[in-house]
């Protein structure tokens, strides 16, 4: 059930996206995702798509699993392609009362279809090709400046490791509550939605308790450690700009250049 | 007629796919009615699956098993009456409290059993000293209580429920020399007591053989042996292979066996260790 969800999972591999250096792939990231909404043709959006897919086979993560990560949003997709239909002018296709259908209303649901998947898919790089510590030490790193405003932007980074850290083990944890409540003979299947949530306390209550509980041994364990924060702190595995991630840039460079041109040399789609 | 009886069960996880583990294969056995049964493997045996097999929290893959003649998932709609019938307390059961009071906790399944209130309060009360909770506790918080007064509480949440079966998977792991000696007394009195069948989890050889009639011995997912205590550690060779140890005064007397010292090696307690070397003594003292 929950664990299902691929959105947001890191597969270990030795491809050359896995190579580049974290906080690089978080930048082209964000890049990539402004470009996808600068790119206002089908044209430029093409380009875009196109090369994400190019990076994904990079990746040489199956395909299959970004499919299934886009599974989960399947439903905003469809939702804003269906909402999109019936807002565009031009040409009516089809009317009934107050509902219009134009060409240019199909234009746009499809072309908007097209940049969400591309978005999902690229953000699925990312999450898919680099683990979750890699992550937020970049994180850290990329938004080191912000101390400058009183930020804390270690604890922010540690808080955000502990915490992907611990949802598998509270999912575990939860299973294993749900199933001594069930063993008391708990209903959690039938019922009206009230009748549900009322049947969830007998398993949310424990579940909070041992949140609370581990939260403190894990403080303990720490201080015992003698942690006390980021200053000063070394790493084990520091984060180095490669020639791979130079080749990166230069590779986005191209596209997000390509784009621009694109976006003065056709017409836009977007009315 | 036994009141489980297991045949052929198997259960492979996640078939199919990448994951696949099997995690029990071809276990079949019957308990009779008011049994003691021991079941003991080391960590990853099989034993913990097989325990929720057998009150419908897991569905075997491969085989049957019947509680008092009929196959449990017959009806899958209706295996809460099953689990009302073969009660489980998991490892660690004290995570589970989540009420008030620890009146309200333990009144938990009965109330979902849809008892009156007054066949739950009976039920409560009786559980509770079953359990060696004393009356004033009641009124309290559970998360109040210390550790062995909590997982006390959640075994009377599932003794409330009066099940035919009752199911402990390592009751005493985590509780002090004393607590854990003070426990499975109480269960062992509990059982003989209500005459009731009890299953007991453990990989402690030692609160084993005190307690159980029959013992079932796992591993790798399979079942080594069923039987009492005395056959299953005079095949102390066996059992080493599978990683277990005969309890440590079982394994003193075989020693002075060994070394020629007249004695009965059937023993499984202190107590009667004690009592066959002080009449041995007395015995050559005489001679």
């Amino acid at each position: 059930m929950v664990r299902d969800i691929t959105l947001g999972q890191y597969m270990p591999g030795n491809s050359i996206i896995h190579r580049l250096d974290a906080r690089s792939k978080i930048m082209l990231l964000i890049a990539y995702i402004v470009f996808i909404f600068v790119a206002g043709n089908y044209v430029s959006l093409l380009l875009m798509t196109l090369s994400s897919l190019l990076i994904v086979m990079l990746t040489r993560i199956k395909f299959m699993m970004y499919l299934k990560s886009m599974k989960v949003i399947l439903f905003v997709v469809i939702f804003t392609g269906i909402l999109n239909i019936f807002y565009g002018t031009g040409n009516v296709l089809w009317e009934w009362q107050f509902i219009h259908i134009t060409d240019g209303g199909l234009s746009n649901a499809l072309f908007v279809t097209i940049r969400i998947a591309t978005l999902v898919m690229v953000s699925s790089i990312l999450t898919f090709t680099t683990s979750p510590s890699d992550l937020t030490d970049a994180l850290e790193k990329i938004m080191k400046p912000l101390t400058v405003f009183h930020v804390k932007v270690h604890e922010i980074a540690m808080m955000m490791t502990i915490a992907l850290r611990f949802i598998p083990v509270l999912l575990e944890e939860a299973d294993k509550i749900m199933n001594a409540q069930k063993a008391r003979g708990a209903d959690m299947e039938s019922g009206g939605v009230i009748k549900r949530i009322k049947a969830l306390i007998p398993v949310l209550i424990p579940l909070f308790v041992s949140s609370f509980r581990r939260a403190t041994d894990l403080a303990m364990a720490m201080e015992c450690r003698c942690y006390n924060g980021g200053n000063g702190r070394t790493r084990m595995k520091q984060l180095k700009f490669t020639v791979v991630d130079l080749v990166g840039l230069l590779f986005c460079i191209v596209i997000f250049t390509g784009v621009i041109l694109c976006n003065i040399y056709f017409k836009s789609v977007m009315i | 007629m036994a009141v489980i009886k297991a045949e052929n069960i198997g259960l492979v996880y996640g078939a199919g796919t990448s994951f696949e583990k099997t995690a029990l294969s071809e276990v079949s056995f019957e308990i009779e009615k008011g049994e003691f049964i021991g079941i003991i493997g080391h960590t990853g045996s099989g034993k913990s699956t097989l325990v929720q097999l057998l009150n419908g929290l897991l569905k075997p893959t491969d085989g049957r098993i019947y509680l008092n003649g009929k196959d449990i998932w017959e009806e899958p709609k209706k295996i809460r009456n099953v689990r009302f019938k073969v009660g489980m307390v998991f490892q660690y059961p004290e995570y589970q409290l989540f009420d008030e009071t620890v009146y309200k906790d333990i009144s938990y399944g009965p109330k979902n059993m849809g008892l009156s209130e007054d066949e739950i309060d009976e039920r409560v009360k009786k559980a509770a000293e079953f359990t060696g909770l004393k009356k004033e506790l009641l009124d309290k918080s559970p998360f109040d209580l210390s550790g062995g007064e909590k997982r006390r509480v959640a075994i009377a949440g599932v003794v409330a429920m009066n099940p035919e079966v009752l199911i402990l998977d390592e009751p005493t792991a985590g509780l002090d020399p004393l607590g854990r000696d003070a426990l499975l007394s109480q269960i062992r009195d509990y059982h003989d007591a209500n005459k009731n069948t009890v299953i007991l989890v453990s990989h402690s050889m030692e609160d084993i053989a005190r307690v159980a009639d029959r013992i079932l011995v796992m591993d790798h997912g399979k079942k080594i042996m069923l039987d009492t205590p005395k056959n299953v550690f005079s095949k102390g060779r066996e059992l080493e292979k599978t990683g277990l140890r005969v309890p440590q005064v079982t394994k003193i007397m075989m020693l002075l066996k060994e070394k020629g010292i007249p004695v009965n090696q059937d023993i499984l307690t202190i107590e009667q260790a004690f009592n066959e070397i002080i009449n041995y003594l007395g015995s050559k003292a005489e001679g």
